[in-house]
């Protein structure tokens, strides 16, 4: 039944340097200044906020026995992959993290920044880049604490490259989030057909659901880039109340946290040559699924 | 937070969004780094709920970082010991209120200066036998009558407490504010502007309106307010009993000019609520200080109002109920009698019922009598601004712990629903209960007779009132 809904092309083996898809820019790029509408085009992502962020916070303290209620992620350097107008970045700035946003589309970024600027505990705590992740790496390797990629991995060009690049910059120890859609034949019928096409819950044209990625297919990306998957949530949407809640099927939305190991040590997977990784992933969750 | 998305949703569909997110006058473009000093949460009037919601958001954990301001019109409040007067502005205090200034501290402060537990509450009738008496059955205390200027001190002293999170302006009034237009057209300061009377100004990013039922706050954010003055004055004053009591009881009894109430204050003493038309009120504090006190005495004992009819109809329905439920019905017990009055102790203010249509907005919420104006007879004011406080004090703490900003309608909008959802009865009940009583007419009075005698003797509708 699948191959009534697969689109043209299965995923190519990206010989690009970049996991960032000028397509998805373009898009984004139009509603550049609607992030901040709590009502608007983005309204989803800012109630999912009230589950995200709840999930990083908790996640964080309980791994950190050393913290203030009144300032629960101070002193914790947070990377916001994707941070687009910076609906996730402010609420983790708030709670006392450091955290450094970054967004391939230059317009998200001046918008994200002209927000924080009205508030100076923001616009100390928050630093905004137009940049795509492969051109922070060099000059950010094991440097944060926490890489938080949310409803970004369903949009980038070459997955694989783009988890390798989180591990690097990521120190050891480190914790990963990810927020994403799965990729089943309930994601093409709800979250293409209905949320967008039908009640317009996300801009039309958002979403292709060839790019979105499957649990097992994430967790092997993970794991054989040394990520250790800690915890796979599923979320679901409530449009009538417009608000999002946690559920045991991952069949739609998904959060995933991953540890990266403390040592990297040479395991027999880091011989075989990388573009191979993404064909073994994806044959296992093809299997799997 | 599902219901609240819900009446978000469907506010939009019936009126648009944008008028809750006001577009007054524009507030100036500013860079972060210049621009008057911007607090998280800044309270409009230090009154007992301004400063019970100070104070409580001053104490919570996850407000440590946050910068809280309290405006006050008028000069500091703090006592270390009570003058031997007692005040005449006293306030019924119940036990979820205690709850609330235990939470920050401030209960404390107010055991070591002073305040008189009550233990029951008979409520009658001067028109017939009819009589309801409140009583917990844990031998608890139902509530708690403390003079205002002890729980201002209080609240005062906690504030203190946590000076390096709350500022506190004294004799500071706001003259003018001005509103944000909604966040997502960036280009002015997202920030409510306030203007005080000696031109500082300040910016705030949640405005909380506790500035009384004449509210500034309600009135610049262009809230509808449903009001209505009644015909009515209340007369306070500060009464000395003919002899050592006890006092543990609140008596009110309804007259058919309005409810009298005396509230105990010590063994010796008690408070004056006296409930009645504009011109006796005046006539009771123009008369000499006997006549005064037998006015009161007369008040409480006499049995004028009643009529043999109705006498017979109560004592019928009485013996009805008895065969049902034995233990239903109650021998009326007599207040204490009064035998003077302090001097200066007597004060009228005029009595009306308010309550605003919408308790926030972008950026706003109303507290206390900002938002709710209730007439004495339920002693239940300012209980409904501590309750607004703890109910405001609960979401925005979960959104702090949740990184939001603390002006969105998101948790504002759930504040109000639940508020509410608990006010406009209570409200409601007493103003029909006001004139309900406020007549002699035989088929109403006959009503309420058997109305009150059938709530006293029915358990369930005894412990939700």
């Amino acid at each position: 039944q699948l191959s009534l809904f697969r689109l043209t092309v299965k995923r190519p083996f990206s010989t690009s340097h970049s996991s960032v898809d000028s397509k998805e820019m373009k898009k984004f790029q139009l509603l550049a200044h609607k992030w901040w509408d709590e009502e608007g085009e983005y309204a989803a992502l800012h109630s999912m906020n009230d589950i995200r962020v709840p999930f990083i916070r908790d996640t964080l303290l309980s791994m950190n026995s050393n913290y203030h209620l009144g300032n629960p992620l101070s002193g914790i350097k947070i990377l916001d992959v994707g941070c687009g107008g910076g609906l996730l970045s402010e609420p983790l700035a708030r709670l006392g993290a450091s955290v450094t946003g970054i967004d391939p589309v230059e317009d998200n970024i001046r918008t994200a920044d002209q927000h924080k600027s009205f508030d100076p505990v923001l616009a100390k705590r928050i630093q905004y880049k137009s940049s795509s992740l492969e051109e922070i790496v060099e000059g950010s390797m094991e440097t944060f604490d926490v890489i938080v990629a949310s409803e970004v991995v369903e949009h980038v060009a070459d997955l694989e490259m783009f988890i390798k690049c989180c591990s690097q910059v990521l120190k050891p120890e480190g914790s990963l989030f990810i927020t994403t859609i799965n990729k089943t034949q309930l994601s093409y019928v709800l979250g293409i057909v209905v949320a967008e096409k039908i009640m317009g819950i996300v801009p039309e044209g958002t979403h292709e659901w060839e790019k979105f990625v499957r649990p097992e297919e994430l967790e092997c990306l993970l794991e054989s880039n040394g990520l250790s998957v800690k915890t796979v949530n599923g979320m679901l949407y409530n449009p009538l109340w417009g608000s999002w809640s946690w559920v045991e099927s991952t069949s739609l939305n998904y959060a995933v946290h991953a540890v990266k190991a403390v040592a990297q040590a040479q395991s027999p997977a880091t011989d075989t040559p990388p573009e191979t990784h993404i064909q073994q992933c994806s044959a296992t969750a093809g299997t799997a699924g | 937070s599902s219901a609240a998305m819900a009446a978000l949703r469907a506010r939009a569909l019936l009126a648009p969004l944008g008028t809750r997110l006001r577009a007054g006058p524009r507030a100036p473009l500013r860079a972060a780094a210049s621009g008057p000093p911007l607090y998280d949460v800044l309270v409009s009037g230090g009154g007992m709920v301004g400063s019970a919601m100070a104070a409580v958001l001053g104490h919570n954990i996850h407000f440590h970082d946050k910068k809280i301001a309290l405006l006050e019109a008028g000069p500091r409040k703090e006592y270390n010991h009570m003058p031997d007067n007692y005040s005449n502005r006293v306030s019924s205090i119940s036990p979820g209120s205690a709850t609330l200034l235990s939470s920050c501290g401030a209960w404390d402060h107010v055991c070591r200066l002073r305040l008189k537990p009550f233990r029951r509450m008979q409520v009658w009738d001067a028109c017939s036998e009819a009589m309801i008496t409140f009583e917990k059955d844990d031998l608890d205390d139902m509530g708690y009558i403390v003079e205002n200027d002890v729980i201002m001190s209080a609240l005062t002293k906690q504030l203190d407490a946590v000076a390096d999170r709350v500022e506190v302006f004294y004799r500071s009034k706001a003259v003018g504010y001005t509103w944000p237009v909604p966040s997502h057209s960036c280009d002015t300061s997202p920030w409510v502007q306030v203007e005080l009377a000696d031109g500082r100004k300040l910016q705030t990013k949640l405005l909380i309106g506790a500035d009384g039922h004449n509210s500034v706050v309600r009135k610049e954010a262009e809230i509808k307010n449903i009001e209505h003055q009644y015909d009515q004055s209340a007369v306070v004053a500060t009464l000395h009993l003919s002899e050592a009591t006890d006092n543990n009881v609140a008596w009110q009894r309804f007259l058919p000019t309005g409810p009298i109430a005396l509230l105990p204050l010590s063994d010796t003493a008690s408070s004056l609520v006296w409930s009645t038309s504009h011109d006796h009120a005046s006539e009771l504090l123009a008369m000499d200080e006997e006549s005064f006190v037998d006015s009161i005495n007369s008040a409480f004992w006499s049995n004028i109002n009643h009529s043999d009819f109705i006498d017979a109809a109560g004592a019928m329905f009485r013996s009805a109920i008895s065969l049902v439920k034995p233990s239903g019905t109650a021998v009326r017990q007599l207040p204490p009698s009064v035998a003077k009055v302090d001097p200066e102790s007597r004060a009228m203010f005029p009595l009306g019922m308010g309550h605003a249509t919408e308790y926030v907005q972008h950026r706003v919420a109303l507290i206390g009598d900002a938002a709710h104006r209730v007439h004495p007879l339920a002693g239940q004011g300012v209980n409904l601004g501590f309750g607004d406080v703890a109910c405001l004090a609960h979401h925005l703490s979960a959104a702090a712990f949740n990184g939001n900003d603390l002006g969105s309608l998101k948790h504002l909008f759930k504040f109000e629903t639940e508020r509410q959802r608990h006010n406009v009865s209570l409200i409601a009940a007493t103003d029909v209960l006001k004139r309900l009583y406020s007549t002699t007419q035989t088929p109403l009075v006959l009503l309420r007779t058997w109305g009150l005698q059938a709530t006293n003797a029915l358990p369930p509708v005894k412990v939700r009132i």
